[in-house]
């Protein structure tokens, strides 16, 4: 069994009128069976809506299934007496960088959850310059929160997140209210942390060019797991990613596109340099 | 900018006073202020504006940021004094009209400046010199014992210290929503104060919405993060006293022992 693994997984968001009848029920998650190997980056795919979300609330026991069952490093979440190994086995990362950052000084935050956990002073403070160095922010320690960049935000939470020492790093689109230097900031401490500390990382985005770097891919459309395979595979089929209302990278669309026309390129094509580097292949046999 | 404010109004330097524990300096200023008010001669007060003297001397503290508080009660000072002065039954000194100037008044009323003025230097001492988070810090650890009766120590501490979090970003949002309000024609700055408070209502609605939604998001990342409250939690910064705390407190209880003897037994 991998670091995390749903059987059959499904979760509804019931609304209620003003009396508490039942209005309409929501499936957000539906029969989702996945199993996600330690050390791997996976990543999760979907438009607003299509549950993706939900699925991660699950991973760190914020939400419990209707149905169906999510093991955490083997525990069911649904067992009271698991919940707090389970959220510090994996941790979450969430959208909002300001709404996450709980500490006045970085330091102070990125101690919350070693504090929080009991561990000993000492050790909270080796932990926390450890993991401000891992994210790049050990410099900013004594600063505010209020004075960092949106990227710089998110990798002080990435950074209170590693202090716990978990096995799994749940990313909840941490890069959706950044701008792109953030936005690069912040994946690429999240790719140091795979390669180096060998953290599972689940990313979940719906930016195409932060998903290239994953093992594994998971496209979700409707609650549902619609594609699933390795960044190639999926950007191989972009009819469908197109029928799930998600772009591929400018790179595979240019690639796809020429293919249409009758230039026999070979398809998932990810990077730029990829498709130059086809492009004069091309050219040379062709001539 | 927004940014920047200053929460409290603590003063960047280095001296001991900066150094101290929180729990001393909280307990000092609540001895400094009930002494102020045991005294019945002026050679309580002398003490107490020796010792002032000293801490204002250690602090480092420019003393007009010290006054700086002081403009902000001056009002209230006035109007004691001034009903303090006319008043007072007692021996006449002054009168004129119907008003009445009696030595008792004056007694009491420069009594009630010397009180009030010492009384708001002291406390300011301690919010000059100590962060708002080292001041929660303290309160936390200081009340402890209030525990046993049930008070949600920490439950208070932590919420104050994630206000002083949030007061610079809620700031920022309101600036926000005022220049998005104002931009589709709201008017903040015109009409009585009526409907200057009616035109607030458009910026308070989305503020209170946003405040919530940010509340419900910090929660559910501090329950990410492990939070459950106080118990089985420890310190990444616990408050240990030091010499120098031990040696604070000695001195503040031979203050209170002597000035209590020269300003009330003695004389």
């Amino acid at each position: 069994m991998g670091i995390i693994k749903t059987e059959n997984l499904v979760f509804e968001y019931i609304r209620r009128d003003e009396d508490g009848n039942v209005e309409g029920i929501n499936r957000a998650v539906d029969e989702v069976t996945l199993d996600i190997k330690q050390g791997d980056f996976i990543a999760i795919l979907g438009h607003n809506g299509s549950g993706k979300s939900t699925l991660a609330k699950h991973m760190n026991a914020i939400l419990s299934p209707t149905e169906g069952t999510i093991w955490v490093d083997g525990r069911d979440t649904r067992e009271e007496s698991e919940l707090w190994d389970i959220r510090h086995t994996a941790g979450m990362v969430f959208q909002n960088p300001d709404n996450q950052i709980i500490g006045q000084v970085v330091e102070e935050d990125v101690g919350f959850g070693p504090e929080n956990m009991g561990i000993p002073t000492a050790e909270i403070w080796e932990r926390v310059n450890e993991s401000l160095r891992a994210v790049g922010m050990y410099e900013f320690r004594k600063y505010s929160p209020n004075k960092l960049s949106g990227g710089q935000k998110q990798r002080v939470s990435i950074a209170g997140v590693l202090a716990m020492h978990p096995k799994c790093i749940v990313l909840d689109e941490p890069t959706a209210m950044l701008d792109p230097n953030g936005r690069k900031e912040v994946v690429r401490a999240v790719r140091a942390l795979n390669d180096v500390e060998n953290v599972t990382v689940i990313l979940i985005t719906h930016y195409m060019e932060e998903i290239i770097h994953a093992n594994k891919v998971f496209v979700m459309d409707e609650g549902k797991i619609a594609m699933e395979g390795t960044p190639k595979e999926i950007f191989s089929q972009v009819e469908k990613l197109k029928a799930l209302r998600l772009d591929a990278p400018q790179a595979t669309l240019l690639a796809y596109e020429l293919q249409q026309r009758g230039i026999a390129l070979p398809s998932g094509i990810l990077s730029i340099n990829e498709l130059v580097e086809e492009i004069m292949k091309y050219q040379r046999t062709h001539r | 900018m927004l940014r920047d404010i200053t929460l409290g109004q603590y003063y960047q330097t280095e001296s001991v006073i900066h150094r101290l524990d929180p729990r001393v300096k909280l307990s000092g200023t609540v001895i400094f202020i009930i002494s102020l008010f045991l005294f019945d001669n002026f050679w309580g007060y002398l003490c107490a504006a020796v010792l002032l003297g000293t801490v204002i001397g250690l602090s480092r503290v420019p003393f007009k940021f010290m006054i700086k508080g002081m403009r902000s009660i001056m009002l209230l000072l006035m109007f004691t004094v001034i009903f303090n002065l006319f008043l007072t039954p007692g021996e006449v000194v002054v009168s004129f009209w119907k008003l009445q100037i009696t030595k008792e008044g004056i007694l009491v009323a420069v009594q009630m400046i010397i009180r009030l003025s010492m009384l708001i230097i002291g406390s300011s001492i301690m919010t000059l010199t100590t962060t708002p988070n080292n001041l929660t810090d303290g309160m936390e650890k200081g009340m402890r014992p209030l525990k046993l009766l049930r008070v949600p120590v920490h439950e208070i501490a932590m919420m104050m210290s994630i206000a002083l979090r949030f007061i610079p970003i809620l700031l920022e949002e309101t600036d926000k929503i005022m220049k998005a309000q104002i931009a589709r024609g709201a008017d903040f700055e015109s009409g009585n104060i009526f409907k200057k408070a009616k035109a607030m209502v458009p910026l308070l609605v989305p503020l209170f919405i946003s405040a919530f939604r940010r509340a419900n998001d910090l929660a559910m990342a501090m329950e990410a993060r492990c939070y459950r409250g106080g118990e089985g939690r420890t310190k990444m910064k616990p408050l240990i006293y030091k010499k120098r705390d031990i040696l604070a407190y000695l001195l503040l209880f031979t203050y209170l022992a002597g000035s209590i003897t020269v300003g009330r037994i003695l004389f």
